[in-house]
């Protein structure tokens, strides 16, 4: 059910993927998507899986040795019924000590085809899943590690897709199409050999419908798959039309709207009906059809071994086990045919996860020499901060910061201010490095910030965002967040200096109640409370501050701005500020526009400027109807 | 369920098609290994040549006439599951569009846009597989049992033994394995919410140097999921294997035993192996079904869903003679836009308390009404029972002296131009997105209402002005974008009543001031009814009602409600500076 849901809304408007699998025999035969360097990304996959060498020699063996035993037993319960034969045509009757010897025999082989195969099937499940976890790891210590910049191009939804679906793609390939490439193969190669042991002649009269029935797969699939992508993309536009049309309800009947949606949906939902009965009867078509070409094989063996055995030139238990034999290769014949597709959207899917874990990481390098490696002793930090002809543009050619300088005292509070996207949390992205600059440099205590590690230049500072960040997890753990090695008391007094304390007490379960998944089970305003415990047990000599634009109800409001304050104080405090009160307390404000800062000073100064930021602040002021 | 499985109503003798041509198929599979037996019995045995060829013509006729019923079942098959579908989605999609809020709040959108879509998928993927497999392997069971059992009722016994083989391993894996298919659901949704939550905190964790334990956090979640993942798949690995060495340890039984009856010339030589290859058909048949059961109950599920939502009826109508209702409003002799409350009381839906209790006041045209409260006071309920996105329980809203519910819905909202709190757009152009207000609207038009709206600056700044494409969720455009692009939508209607649902909150105030300042020389003559969390959106409103718990707490205007409503004056405080107090109070 969830997961249902998640699956809706990550698929805004794109065509849906159709990943599922075994949804009928339409999703066997989708057209797989292409992987563009399909010999080196298998071979890097096939690397992950050298770990396991043993394991999969063991797997191919037994996977090897229990076909073969599959593919004798058919003879084996011929010669059974040639015995029964000899007797039936001999006055003694069927000799029942050969008769029970070939079937015990037959049991045993039975049983060993059994044991291999599931022993092999055990092995291999747990070599896939090794594999897969590996890969899930590494992603999941990537992610710590790429620049900001590799995300600001991506939806999150893309990086958790390879997380989740493409990785899910390989541990299905490695569970399952691996070995049965191998069993495949051994099958088809084995039952050749046996039906040609058995009669050539009727082999080559079996194998003629072999290329007729690939022809007809072909046929069909290359039909088909165009009707499924038609049906698949009239599908997306339905679902895309019903999750617009249902989010937007309010406005859809506030406007009037109804019919002219309903009109809409009536036109492609009959497209997607024609779609969806098209595709299914031609995808429907090839199990019939083969099945057709499979039978007439079978007449033709029955009739040409008839004639055969009339000539004595094969027995009848000859015909029965030729006749399993043709029954038991189409099967692996179809089989490679999927796995070949099947692979395909599995190189896909390993080239997007490869490409993800070789992305380039932000380096570790820190210090222009080893003498000018520094380490961050927090006695020693009282958080002066200071820009030097710093120049910045997040696309090379288009710097939006061009020569920005100023020195914060420790304990200092920077307010930025300017309109809506102005570019307000640059400054701050560039003071955590998170961006490397274009020119110019920042200091932090005396000196350069590339010569800190970006871990310990990060330690410096604390840090209360807009968007609050939770996590699914108890109160306790949240606040936490900002010492990992915080006692409960230091978090009690934490929450209790960031007026939280009496809200937790007052919660079912209070310090160890669970924050819900979307959290959404505290207020806009508790979130944000939280979020300045969390930054107050931190405790660290800088600190950024993001203030909320959405209003909350007055009472927290006042709250988080008597916690806020008593968080700044001593600190040298970066402030993105929206309330007027913030701005004019603070010790010098920088203004932005389109990126840029246009102009900074002080409250009174920017003022007496009477430019971009007099006309920001008066304009509080101005009447609604002049 | 009931109400989902009576859309098939229809289709019901297209169904019985399907059943007779499945019959007939699954007779002519049957037929072929007779056949075969007779060729050894009668062809190969006594020498007959000729007989042999003719068994081999009439072979290749049944198989011939069995691919036709076939490919014609799954034709029949594929469009009942097309149509069906069809018509599911299409009578959810117009019940949902007929549905109030309460209903919809009642199943969540998210909920109900599932239902609509992956829901009937499931739903017609079933249909097919069920019409197509659901028909022909009981049909191919039967038939080849009773094949079987004419053939030679002696070895009957060796199919129940290999069916009771089949039932008790797959009804074991079935107890072992399921429950832990819901277990792993969940660690896969656990999985999935971690990286969620690290790709949106990214620069918290960073700025915390948590990420060691973000990855240990995933790494447990990791860890969990693997290993549900190998129990899972180890216990399935068993299932192929089993069943092969059920059906070939039948086969060793059915010949040995087989012997038997023909050392004592019971049966014959082909009979062996026509009963060998039917007992093969009723045991791979019956694997069939059982996997069919396996699947029917997730179908059930979505039915029931959607049934649900079927069985649903909206609770806002329009009265009962429509036009009857239109002439009354005809009647009103001027557009004015007169709202008024006279003693509105409402309550959701299952709510024990009242959300709101005895509100009166009228919004006048040519004023500003504004309404300001802490979250949870009421005022956002409040400005919904308006276009009756709920319906009041108490009282009545009038407009122009009219009951709003003596008219139809759509008259209704032709007087309101809604701005929604969260600008929401539709996937388009911006021009597209405009024209949601009025299908016709010019150029011309659409310039004039960006530019009271504030928006022209931010249009004519993107590289294809009002034909720029705007997607739902995407971030082409910015919050406060959005909100200025929704007050451009309901302008162009031209409404008499503008509803603005705390419009203004992403802009920042100088546009903010700007805007309401143009609104105000442009359309001044309507009646404005403004919801805000900030004081100076509304400091200079005509009214300003306060509202608190429900109530309303105080009216007047800004200078009046400073010096008599505590609450007023408290909100006014945490937002103003003291001399901007000063300033107003003086």
């Amino acid at each position: 059910m969830s997961e249902q849901q998640n699956g809706v809304r990550s698929t805004n408007k794109k065509p849906q993927r159709a990943r599922q699998r075994g949804g009928g025999p339409a999703s066997q035969m989708m057209p797989g998507e292409k992987a563009k360097n399909f010999g080196p990304t298998m071979k890097k996959l096939m690397h992950y899986l050298a770990k396991y060498k043993i394991s999969i020699i063991v797997v191919f063996v037994f996977a090897i040795a229990s076909t073969i035993f599959t593919i004798i037993a058919p003879t084996i319960l011929g010669n059974a019924t040639d015995e029964i034969v000899k007797g039936f045509m001999s006055p003694q009757g069927i000799n029942w000590d050969t008769l029970d010897k070939i079937l015990i025999f037959l049991t045993v082989i039975y049983g060993l085809s059994f044991l291999f195969s599931f022993v092999q099937g055990w092995i291999m499940s747990k070599v896939a899943q090794q594999v897969t976890y590996e890969m899930r790891e590494q992603i999941s210590s990537k992610i710590d590690r790429l620049p900001l910049k590799y995300f600001d191009g991506r939806t999150h939804g893309e990086t958790q897709s390879r997380v989740i679906n493409d990785i899910e793609t390989i541990n299905q390939t490695l569970n399952q199409s691996l070995t049965q490439t191998i069993t495949s193969a051994a099958t088809i190669l084995g039952v050749l050999i046996m039906m040609i042991r058995i009669s050539l002649v009727m082999t080559i009269v079996a194998l003629i419908v072999l290329p007729l029935s690939a022809i007809v797969i072909k046929l069909v699939v290359n039909r088909s798959q165009g009707q499924f992508k038609d049906q698949q993309n009239f599908l997306s536009d339905v679902n895309g039309h019903v999750e617009e049309m249902y989010t937007g309800h309010m406005i859809v009947k506030a406007f009037n709207r109804e019919d002219e949606s309903l009109e809409t949906f009536d036109e492609i939902n009959e497209k997607l009906c024609n779609a969806a009965f098209k595709s299914q009867f031609y995808s429907g078509f090839m199990m019939p059809s083969t099945q057709f070409i499979g039978n007439v094989g079978y007449v033709a063996v029955c009739v040409l071994g008839g004639y055969l055995a009339i000539n004595g030139k094969v027995s009848i238990g000859d015909i029965q086990a030729f006749i399993t034999y043709v029954r038991s290769f189409n099967q692996p014949v179809q089989q490679v045919a999927n796995v070949m597709n099947l692979l395909q959207s599995t190189a896909a899917a390993a080239e997007r996860v490869f490409d993800f874990i070789e992305e380039d990481e932000e380096d570790d390098a820190y210090g222009t020499t080893e003498e000018t490696k520094v380490h961050v002793d927090m006695a020693h930090h009282h958080g002066e901060v200071s820009f030097k002809d710093v120049k910045f543009g997040y696309e090379k050619d288009e710097p939006i910061i061009k020569d920005f300088s100023y020195v914060a005292k420790p304990g200092s509070q920077v307010a930025i201010v300017g309109p809506t996207g102005a570019g307000k949390t640059t400054i701050v992205k560039l003071l955590m490095r998170y961006y490397e600059l274009d020119g110019g440099d920042i200091w932090v205590d005396d000196h350069d910030i590339t010569d800190y590690s970006r871990s310990e230049l990060r330690s410096l500072f604390g840090m209360v965002l807009q968007d609050t960040w939770l996590f699914n997890g108890t109160i306790r753990d949240n606040i936490r967040y900002g010492k990992m090695d915080a006692t409960d008391e230091e978090i009690e007094n934490a929450a209790k200096a960031a007026h939280i304390h009496h809200f937790i007490m007052t919660q079912p379960n209070g310090y160890d109640m669970e924050i819900n998944e979307e959290a959404t089970n505290i207020s806009q305003g508790q979130k944000q409370l939280l979020t300045i415990a969390r930054a107050m047990l931190a405790n660290r000599p800088i600190l950024i501050l993001d203030e909320a634009t959405s209003s909350v109800d007055t009472r927290t409001e006042k709250l988080i701005q008597s916690a806020m304050t008593k968080l700044m104080y001593g600190r040298t405090s970066f402030v993105i500020a929206h309330r007027l009160s913030t701005i004019k307390e603070a010790d010098w404000i920088l203004v932005m526009n389109h990126g840029d800062i246009i102009e900074q000073g002080t409250h009174e100064d920017l003022l007496a400027q009477n430019g971009f930021y007099a006309n920001l602040y008066n304009s509080q002021f101005a009447e609604l109807a002049g | 369920m009931k109400t989902t499985l009576s859309y098939y109503k229809k289709y019901i003798p297209l169904m019985l098609i399907i059943v007779v041509l499945l019959f007939t198929q699954a007779m002519c599979e049957l037929a072929l290994p007779g056949y075969m037996s007779d060729i050894i019995n009668k062809g190969i045995i006594l020498m007959n040549q000729s007989y042999i060829y003719k068994i081999g013509g009439l072979m290749l006729a049944v198989a011939f006439c069995s691919v036709v019923c076939s490919i014609s079942a799954n034709g029949v098959a594929a469009k009942v599951g097309a149509v069906t579908s069809r018509d599911l989605r299409s009578a959810l999609f117009r019940r949902v569009t007929a549905f109030s809020r309460a209903e919809l709040e009642e199943f969540s959108t998210a909920s109900l846009i599932t239902r609509s879509t992956n829901d009937v998928q499931n739903i017609q993927q079933t249909t097919v597989m069920a019409l197509r497999f659901m028909i022909f392997a009981p049909c191919m069971g039967i038939g080849a049992l009773v094949k079987a059992i004419r053939t030679s009722p002696d070895l009957t016994w060796t199919i129940v033994l290999g069916l009771v083989a089949v039932l008790i391993i797959m009804v074991g894996l079935f107890i072992a394995v399921m429950p832990k298919f819901k277990v792993m659901q969940t660690k896969l949704d656990r999985l999935n919410l971690v990286v969620k939550e690290r790709l949106e905190g990214l620069l918290v964790i960073r700025a915390f140097n948590t990420e060691k334990h973000e990855e240990d956090r995933f790494g447990e979640a990791n860890t969990d999921l693997t290993r549900i993942y190998i129990f899972v798949n180890r216990a399935m690995s068993i299932l192929f294997p089993a069943m092969t060495l059920i059906m070939s340890m039948m086969g060793v039984l059915i010949v040995w035993k087989g012997g038997q009856l023909v050392d004592t010339h019971s049966i014959m030589i082909g009979e062996i192996l026509a009963f060998l290859q039917y007992a093969m058909q009723v045991v791979m048949s019956f694997l069939f079904i059982t996997m069919m059961f396996i699947m029917l109950p997730r179908a059930a599920v979505s039915a029931g869903r959607i049934g649900a939502v079927l069985d649903t009826k909206p609770t806002i109508t329009d009265p009962e003679d429509k036009a009857e209702a239109n002439g009354r409003i005809l009647q009103i002799p001027e557009r004015r836009g007169l709202v008024e409350f006279k003693d509105v009381s409402f309550a959701y839906p299952d709510a024990s308390e009242n959300a709101l209790e005895h509100i009166s006041f009228a919004a006048e045209p040519g004023q500003t009404t504004a309404i300001i409260g802490s979250t949870g006071s009421g005022k956002s309920t409040l400005i919904t029972l308006v276009p009756r996105f709920y319906d009041v329980t108490g009282g009545e809203i009038d407009i122009d002296g009219t009951n709003i519910k003596d008219i139809t819905q759509h008259e209704l909202h032709e007087k309101i131009g809604l701005v929604p709190q969260k600008g929401l757009l539709f996937s388009g152009t911006i021009a597209s997105n405009l024209q949601y207000g009025k299908s016709d609207a010019t150029d011309e038009e659409m310039r004039e209402a960006c530019e009271t709206a504030q928006a022209m600056e931010f249009i004519n700044e993107m590289p294809d002005g009002f034909d720029t494409e705007v997607s739902q969720g995407g971030t082409s455009v910015s919050g406060g974008q959005k909100q200025r692009l929704s007050i451009a939508r309901a302008l162009i209607k031209k409404p008499e009543i503008y509803i603005f649902d705390d419009s203004f909150s992403a802009l920042d105030f100088k546009t903010d001031a700007v805007l309401r300042k143009a609104l105000k020389e442009k359309v001044g003559g309507s009646t404005f009814i403004i919801v805000a969390q900030r004081i100076n959106t509304i400091m200079d409103a005509d009214k300003i009602i306060v509202m608190n718990e429900g109530e309303i707490a105080g009216i007047g205007t800004h200078r009046e409600l400073l010096n008599t409503c505590s609450v007023y004056k408290e909100i006014a405080s945490s937002q103003l500076s003291e001399e901007e107090l000063g300033r107003e109070g003086a």
